[in-house]
């Protein structure tokens, strides 16, 4: 069944996006992260226009977070002054993000902008994770217990001024690394539509030494209002959120991301994390050779601007 | 053979005879004029692409040369002027990037011509350049007149090559019939992406291969219904349209739970 979207102004197939958006939901609950990474390339390979992809990518996000930090609140996992402080910063990155964004489509180098930092950062994120994971399942499998993180073990982030307390993830760090870390993500929410769940959580427990059991919770968290101010500025500035198409994700999503979350729980988190950091691979890899393969057509319109 | 011959020559001759003399009392030249049954159309959601109808007629067409089929229409869907960017991938360090580009002004975002016979048997190239007429004969400006001929040449083939790709400028030819001597029937084509605004709809007579006249009318394209709706939300109330798309995700992820839970 055909459906117009009326901001991409594209007629495109329900039942593809509906199966996309359940198929990321699933992954999405599977491995708690908000499935923004896969929606906007799928949608790009879809034939999105990657402005309008990366938009509705960041308001599909809201869902799906919204769905997760609910489970999260319910089972008290979840830091919302260190949200707070992370949010605080994500409005500040969104904001540089977006101008950047706006500016790169000025100049036609957008397209490949995303494209770049997709295939940076899922290769590099795909990549460490693969080979911690690949190293944990060889310890388990050998006998060994897993090393687990030793407390009272600091490094130069924790050295830094300006500390504060933050008591539900028994954390007493400076405010720099947190707003820092939030201002990173909030940047890459506005460039590449995506929650920046797969990078703040590993941030969260390997720079911040958060405790595992908090950082999803106020991860999705922030991601939230990260991506909701993501997605009102792209409505205000680009007008690319194209509510339709959102929709139709958000409903595959979030009926997806229950039966996931399921899924997951029969998992062990080493082959867990090892599929996932396979997938994110899979992903950088497929953006990557399209960046190196003679496109079909080297010439491309678009119409000047009138915003 | 020769018998027929010279009996159609005669018919000929005095058929002349008698037009002539008419002729010379009235002296009323050939025109045309078309008619649009509508000065809108609606695209829905379902849009994929659709045949427009354009009737027209011919004024004083004298009978002779009609019936020899030596008029000729064409007819023109025009749709609106924009200005715009036509962009070059060149390899740097083996990736591929937009780097040169051309703006043009005032391009026709669609161009749809419906012919009686192929251009190229209409008339010669000269008086289609003269006409602006058919779609490697429009005139593309571009912004920065500097740019060297050469360049400009690439990108305005370019241009014109990526709109036919996409259906936006088309041929039809044989998609002007005429009905009877003075009525014909021209079938433009709508692409699926065919631009909202106003279109011009331009009819050219040649006789003979000689351009005669011109006339145009003007045709509003618009989206209908929903989607319409929710384009000019977009553009007109853009903060009030964010957050309602805001409002829309949390709740879906809401009920999403509500649902679905499996916990």
């Amino acid at each position: 069944m055909g459906i117009y979207l009326p901001i991409a102004e594209i007629s495109v197939n329900v039942f593809v996006l509906l199966a996309m958006g359940a198929a990321v939901g699933f992954l999405s609950g599977m491995f708690g992260v908000g499935g923004g990474f896969l929606i906007t390339p799928l949608l790009i390979f879809y034939n999105i226009p990657p402005a309008i992809a990366v938009a509705t990518g960041a308001n599909q996000v809201i869902a799906s977070s919204v769905s997760g930090v609910l489970s999260h609140m319910k089972r008290g996992t979840l830091d919302f002054k260190l949200g707070g402080v992370l949010l605080a910063g994500g409005i500040i990155g969104s904001t540089g993000g977006i101008y950047v964004f706006a500016f790169l489509r000025r100049l036609g180098q957008l397209d490949l902008f995303i494209s770049l930092l997709y295939v940076v950062l899922l290769g590099t994120v795909g990549g460490l994770m693969l080979v911690e994971s690949i190293n944990a399942l060889r310890a388990t499998r050998s006998g060994a217990a897993p090393v687990l993180k030793k407390s009272g073990q600091h490094n130069w982030i924790h050295r830094l001024p300006l500390k504060m307390r933050f008591r539900a993830s028994k954390l007493f760090v400076s405010v720099i690394p947190v707003l820092g870390l939030g201002a990173g993500i909030g940047f890459l929410s506005s460039i590449m539509g995506v929650g920046g769940g797969f990078i703040m959580v590993p941030a969260l427990i390997y720079l911040l030494k958060v405790p595992t059991n908090v950082v999803i919770g106020t991860s999705l968290f922030q991601i939230i209002f990260t991506s909701a101010y993501t997605t009102l500025v792209h409505a205000t500035t680009n007008q690319t959120v194209d509510v339709v198409l959102a929709f139709i994700l958000m409903a595959g999503g979030v009926a997806g991301a229950q039966y996931g979350a399921k899924a997951g729980q029969r998992l062990r988190g080493e082959q867990l994390r090892a599929l996932l950091a396979l997938l994110v691979l899979a992903v950088a890899i497929r953006l990557a050779i399209d960046l190196f393969v003679t496109p079909p057509n080297l010439y491309s319109l678009s119409a000047l601007g009138l915003n | 053979m020769t018998g027929r011959k010279a009996f159609a020559t005669a018919i000929f001759l005095s058929l002349l005879a008698a037009v002539v003399p008419a002729k010379a009392q009235s002296l009323l030249p050939e025109g045309i004029q078309i008619g649009l049954s509508t000065d809108n159309v609606s695209i829905t959601a379902g849009f994929s692409g659709a045949d427009l109808t354009i009737f027209g007629s011919l004024e004083n067409p004298d009978p002779l040369v009609a019936r020899q089929n030596r008029y000729d229409v064409i007819v023109v869907l025009e749709g609106p002027p924009r200005p715009v960017v036509v962009r070059r991938k060149d390899r740097v360090l083996g990736v591929w990037v937009n780097l040169d580009s051309e703006t043009f002004e005032n391009v026709p975002m669609s161009y749809s011509v419906a012919t009686t016979r192929p251009l190229q048997d209409i008339t010669e190239p000269n008086s289609y350049k003269q006409l602006s007429l058919g779609a490697s004969n429009i005139y593309m400006q571009p912004a920065d007149a500097g740019d060297s001929p050469a360049t400009i040449e690439e990108f305005t083939t370019a241009l014109r090559e990526r709109k036919a790709a996409t259906g936006l400028y088309s041929e039809n030819v044989g998609g002007v019939q005429f009905l009877s001597q003075n009525l014909f029937r021209a079938t433009v084509r709508l692409a699926p992406n065919v631009p909202v605004g106003t279109h011009k709809a331009r009819a050219f007579l040649f006789k003979s291969g000689l351009f005669i006249k011109e006339s145009s009318a003007q045709l509003e394209i618009r989206k209908s219904g929903f989607e319409q709706s929710i384009f000019r939300v977009a553009h007109n109330y853009s903060f009030l349209y964010g957050v309602f798309a805001i409002a829309l995700a949390m709740l879906t992820g809401w009920l999403g739970r509500l649902i679905f839970r499996k916990d």
